[in-house]
């Protein structure tokens, strides 16, 4: 099976085993793949165990960030004296990745039973799926399967709800994400305190990304050495990873491979290259947050969070979105801005301000009324709006910037001494 | 991108409540998932924009009540979340997405498109006859299928310039 694509020779399967498979999104499917067996027995495991497994597999979380799961887990209070929550980040709004998206729309269960095995390891009883409001499929998915699921009752006494964003990138930091399932703007909140002590409703609270949690069962199934091994070049990475590849290449879509796969394999070989007569320019490796690799960095880079930090960008979410070489890259620097500038919750100066004016000035550079003295003013912005905030969006929006300039100097200078033909802006 | 045409001035539009009956218990059922009142109010306000297309201050004021909340912080929240409608909307929305991932594979064609075929006059404005309302979104979260585009709840995937004319007779 495979969506929207047979998966490649090279893919390494685990997580995107029944892409395009609709009968595995049944509860009758799902069990019949020998689905929720995982669940069950995790069910009868001491909680600690269960930490231990996650943490011996080297498991890390698939949102962005990359902090081990296992760990995370381990922050919550061992003696139960509060309610505890898990909370499930599929808000997945980060420019370049859809990978959530496949796995709540074919594989609803995976995601569920990952859920409630977390939700046993750190002694919740409520679970809360955040989705984003645009999913409307990957909801309806998720929803069929939760009642069916509930009904054949599997999930012992974990209660599991989903809860509907309405449209805000920012609602994925985890604790702009509790804000919003408590009903509140979703501004991120100063840590600390940290989520494990006191997240959504001021409870200890952990928060898991989908990718992440739909892994889980997997790694109780075939052994946390099993997980481990999988592993081709930093052993601080380990499993596989959905890598969602967009833009200029043959065949856009999901890729499942093991971290340490060769990012020049992945877009020559298994998406197929470039389109006819074009070459590659440049690429964002982990969603539009990270920092922008040229085509030597990009040609030369290994997919894992140690690899893509070497060629000075971030693994990120996985989404990889691949530039050819008809790409304005000012213009897609200001269209990313553009995007920080729009989703910025406004509640940091830096942030606020930052986002805005980072896309006026590349609007005017576009616009051919740019000054020489705007690029390193952009610089020096971006050197302000980064480390400084509550959450990271506003570094999120320098990032692009900073590596766009430092990389593709000439084509801002381009727009600014006349050579380029000026952009009429929409 | 917010939606700007037809303003309707505050406190002039027709209210209808929308709690009532058996949307009331279908609130309670969603205030029990949570341990306050409060953390229904994101729910509560798709179930305003579900039954009358949009959300009006009246309608604000009637979930602040029902959830303890002042209608002050009930408008807040909604003006926070850019999916939850402020003014009445063409009968069918369309949302394109725009991000450098879309932008690329040519989404500013996309939207052109269904700005000519549907007669609305810019982004975010509804076409003459009342049935369309355009925009451009930020990132929909399907990049290897650009261009999506989301009508009303239907997410529809890899749209060019030549796919617009027919989902907008399909959608009358």
């Amino acid at each position: 099976m495979g969506f929207p694509h047979k998966p490649h020779a090279r893919e390494t399967v685990v997580l995107s085993k029944y892409f395009g498979d609709a009968d595995a999104r049944t509860y009758k499917g799902w069990v019949k793949r020998g689905g929720y067996e995982m669940l069950a027995q995790a069910l009868t495991m001491e909680p600690a165990k269960l930490i231990d497994v996650v943490k011996e597999s080297g498991l890390r979380g698939r949102g962005g960030a990359g902090f081990p799961t296992g760990l995370k887990w381990s922050f919550m209070p061992k003696e139960k004296k509060k309610p505890h929550y898990l909370c499930v980040n599929a808000d997945e709004s980060e420019p370049g990745t859809f990978k959530d998206r496949e796995i709540m729309r074919w594989t609803p269960h995976a995601l569920l039973e990952g859920s409630a095995i977390a939700a046993h390891a750190i002694q919740a009883e409520v679970v809360y799926i955040y989705i984003r409001g645009e999913f409307t499929e990957p909801w309806t998915f998720m929803d069929r399967a939760l009642a069916e699921a509930s009904a054949a009752k599997v999930f012992g006494p974990i209660k599991i709800y989903l809860h509907r964003g309405a449209g805000a990138y920012i609602c994925g930091e985890e604790t702009a994400l509790m804000n919003s399932i408590e009903g509140k703007r979703g501004n991120p909140r100063i840590k600390p305190p940290f989520p494990a002590a006191a997240g959504v409703f001021g409870m200890p609270t952990t928060i898991n990304n989908v990718e992440t949690l739909a892994a889980v069962p997997h790694i109780l199934k075939q052994g946390a050495a099993w997980y481990k091994g999988m592993s081709l070049s930093s052993p601080k990475s380990t499993g596989t990873k959905l890598f969602s590849v967009c833009g200029h290449v043959q065949k856009a879509g999901n890729y499942e491979v093991t971290m340490g796969f060769p990012l020049k394999d992945l877009l020559y070989e298994l998406c197929g290259g470039m389109r006819p007569g074009r070459t590659l320019k440049a690429c964002i490796p982990g969603g539009s947050s990270v920092p922008i690799l040229n085509r030597e960095e990009t040609e030369s880079c290994l997919l894992d969070y140690e690899g893509v930090v070497e060629k000075g960008s971030m693994l990120g979410s996985g989404g990889v979105i691949v530039f050819d070489d008809s790409t304005d890259m000012v213009y897609q620097i200001m269209r990313l801005a553009r995007f920080y500038a729009h989703e910025s919750c406004a509640q940091c100066t830096q942030c606020r301000e930052g986002t805005a004016w980072t896309t006026k000035i590349l609007e005017r550079i576009l616009a051919g009324q740019g000054k020489m003295a705007d690029l390193d003013l952009l610089l020096d912005l971006s050197e302000n709006m980064t480390g400084k905030t509550i959450c990271v969006l506003s570094d999120s929006c320098a990032a692009p910037v900073v590596s766009g300039i430092k990389r593709f100097k000439n084509e801002f200078e381009d727009y600014i001494a006349g050579r380029r033909r000026p952009v009429i802006m929409a | 991108m917010s939606v700007t045409a037809h303003p309707t001035p505050a406190g002039t539009e027709a209210y209808e409540p929308v709690f009532t009956g058996p949307t009331l218990e279908q609130l309670g059922e969603i205030i029990a998932r949570y341990p306050t009142k409060q953390a229904a109010l994101l729910p509560a306000l798709w179930m305003v924009q579900r039954a009358r297309g949009w959300i009006s201050d009246r309608n604000m004021a009637e979930v602040a009540e029902v959830l303890g909340l002042t209608p002050a912080y009930v408008k807040g929240v909604v003006t926070f979340y850019t999916m939850y409608h402020q003014h009445p909307v063409g009968k069918h929305f369309v949302q394109v997405c725009t991000t450098s991932p879309c932008n690329i594979c040519g989404a500013e064609a996309v939207t052109k498109a269904f700005l000519e075929t549907t007669g609305a006059k810019e982004l975010g404005a509804t076409s003459p006859d009342g049935k369309r309302t355009v925009i451009e979104v930020e990132c929909l979260g399907a990049c290897g299928f650009a261009t999506p585009v989301l009508v009303d709840d239907d997410f529809i995937e890899s749209v060019t310039p030549d796919k617009v004319p027919e989902l907008v007779r399909k959608y009358k």
